[in-house]
């Protein structure tokens, strides 16, 4: 996993092929289209868990639940992604430049699959297009993960 | 799933259950199983895209001031708007239509905090950011005296990331009213996640979940028993002195999300219609029970909420008030405007318009609301029928049921010859509505 942070990361060119080289287990292509049960088992998880904030088109709501659509929060580095869906949010936050005040709730009672399995599905639907989030992550970030005091 | 229940949506049933009855209930509350949405009784009109009852017309006064919450009117038709995002560094705005083309032809702003409330009472602009409340002096032609200098009445509110906005109204012997809404959907001891209890007693209800009372004249005021007004309120944005009699009405925003945290006692189609969205009359000392009782409008009754271990059908809350009207749940209600004003029709005389901003509590089903309402009252007491008198503030059905609505009314206010306004604060646009026979 260090590995996967690193590659996230790191800029210089050279730093990538050498963590490349050295990671035999360097999960291959993860901008690939997730697979269709990644993708069914994630919408469940959506429906079920997400729908009633973000919505049917996870546009979000106006000034409560901001939008999943291309923002940077969901097409961009998977860790704090990650810990949003573990830890929820509170407070206004601010997305394409409005805030939005409703609270979401943690939902680390997800197991890892389900996590990773729902945010493929976000990345990859609503016009998103974006790697997969694996198990592992998943699992490295819960483990990393300080839920007080954070 | 929820089907256990199916037998609550009957209107009326299941009562006689040996708790006794809400006697103390006064007026019919109404808005039962029978709602549906249809357009007005009467024929309607389009005027500038708002459907609205045949005789009245809307002009569009101003388009694109961003977030346009509360609006005051001043005698001399100054208008006031409070914006709850900064439109060009200034947080309200005063506009005036000075040839009378219905048209804003001069417009000023100051004021660099946002915010929801605006009233105007005695000489003065009041206005509110989330934390404190503010008043501006006019001069005899209702500007803005020292727009740079408000003074600070109310101060150090709560506002802790939900149910911020703190709206406020006047009575007519020099007393403001604020809301501070529970910065909560019911009082769990974390907020919105599924298992987890409600509070009791609920920790939020000491500063805030109620209306608190102010002198309408002296600085820096905060917190203190003896200007806690009502409580047991969760969120209310649209409330106004009532003058016929002389008293305080709120809508109060019901709680959210039944089904998301209660599968199992209710499904979908129920949890978009419960709670209700309640009218209360208010006086000193009013508990209306949140967060341990939401109002069911098709029981009629006052039911325990499920994070205090209700199931759907147990009544509480036997000592908090019973609201005066109900109304379908989630739709929002952010304005509320009692009409004085002699140039509509005598049935809207002492009557209440609603702007309901629009759901989203309720997906997958379809949205509702984004519109404004008309309530009649007789001798202070609501009749019980309600009609939407403008719509189509979405821009169409499909609009509403996505939820992605053109505009959602917010703000409501009277203007001196009568005709109504209306806010809109998804695009910033203000509606002069006015009837001519």
């Amino acid at each position: 996993m260090k590995n996967n942070k690193l590659f996230i990361f790191t800029t210089g060119a050279s730093m990538v092929l050498a963590t490349l080289l050295l990671s035999a287990k360097t999960p291959v292509a993860p901008a690939q289209t997730p697979t269709q049960a990644v993708m069914a088992r994630g919408k469940q998880v959506y429906l079920q868990i997400c729908l009633a904030c973000h919505q049917v088109d996870a546009g979000g709501v106006q000034g409560m639940t901001p939008t999943l659509v291309k923002t940077t929060y969901v097409l961009g580095p998977k860790t704090p992604l990650i810990k949003i869906v573990l830890n929820g949010m509170t407070g206004a936050i601010t997305v394409n430049g409005d805030d939005f005040h409703n609270v979401m709730a943690p939902h680390s009672d997800l197991t890892d699959q389900q996590i990773a399995d729902v945010l493929t599905y976000v990345r990859n639907s609503f016009g998103n297009k974006a790697s997969a989030v694996t198990v592992t992550q998943v699992k490295a970030v819960r483990a990393a993960n300080k839920p007080a005091g954070k | 799933m929820g089907l256990s229940l199916t037998g609550l949506m009957a209107c009326g049933a299941g009562g006689g259950n040996g708790n006794k009855t809400d006697s103390t209930s006064t007026a019919a509350v109404t808005a039962d199983s029978s709602w549906s949405l249809t357009p007005t009784d009467s024929p309607t009109t389009v005027s500038d895209s708002l459907k609205l009852p045949t005789g009245f017309t809307a002009t569009t006064l101003v388009e694109n001031l961003g977030r346009t919450r509360h609006i005051a009117v001043a005698p001399n038709g100054a208008i006031f708007v409070k914006l709850s995002k900064l439109q060009d560094g200034k947080g309200i705005y005063r506009l005036m239509d000075t040839n009378g083309d219905g048209k804003a032809d001069k417009s000023f702003g100051f004021g660099n905090y946002t915010g929801t409330g605006m009233a105007i009472r005695d000489g003065y602009l009041y206005a509110s950011s989330d934390t404190c409340v503010y008043r501006y002096k006019l001069d005899n032609d209702f500007n803005v005296v020292d727009p740079n200098h408000p003074e600070k009445i109310v101060t150090g509110l709560l506002a802790r990331g939900e149910h911020e906005p703190k709206a406020i109204t006047l009575d007519y012997s020099g007393n403001l009213f604020v809301n501070i809404g529970a910065y909560s959907n019911a009082c769990q001891l974390q907020d919105r996640t599924k298992g987890s209890p409600g509070q009791r007693p609920c920790p939020i209800l000491d500063s805030a979940g109620g209306i608190w009372e102010f002198k309408a004249d002296v600085p820096n005021q905060t917190y203190g028993d003896d200007h806690h007004y009502a409580t047991g309120l969760r969120n209310v944005v649209g409330f106004d002195w009532n003058q016929q009699t002389n008293s305080l009405f709120v809508m109060q925003h019901g709680r959210d999300q039944l089904h998301d945290l209660f599968p199992d006692i209710w499904d979908t189609k129920q949890s978009a219609e419960l709670p209700a969205e309640c009218m209360y009359e208010l006086h000193k000392g009013s508990d209306c029970g949140y967060p341990y009782i939401f109002y069911d409008q098709f029981q009629h009754k006052k039911i325990l909420a499920p994070e205090y271990g209700g199931d759907g059908k147990k009544t509480a809350g036997d000592s908090a008030q019973d609201p005066v009207m109900a109304f379908p749940g989630h739709l929002a209600p952010d304005g509320l405007l009692f009409y004085t004003g002699n140039q509509f029709p005598a049935k809207y005389k002492n009557g209440a318009f609603i702007a309901f901003h629009g759901s989203w509590n309720r997906a997958p089903e379809p949205q509702e609301g984004f519109f404004v309402v008309f309530a009649p009252f007789e001798n202070g007491k609501p009749t019980g029928k309600w009609e939407i008198f403008a719509n189509n503030f979405s821009g169409g059905d499909a609009q509403t049921a996505s939820g992605r609505a053109d505009h959602r009314p917010c703000g409501l206010a009277q203007g001196p010859d009568g005709s109504i306004y209306v806010t809109d604060d998804s695009k910033g646009f203000v509606w002069k509505i006015s009837y001519k026979q």
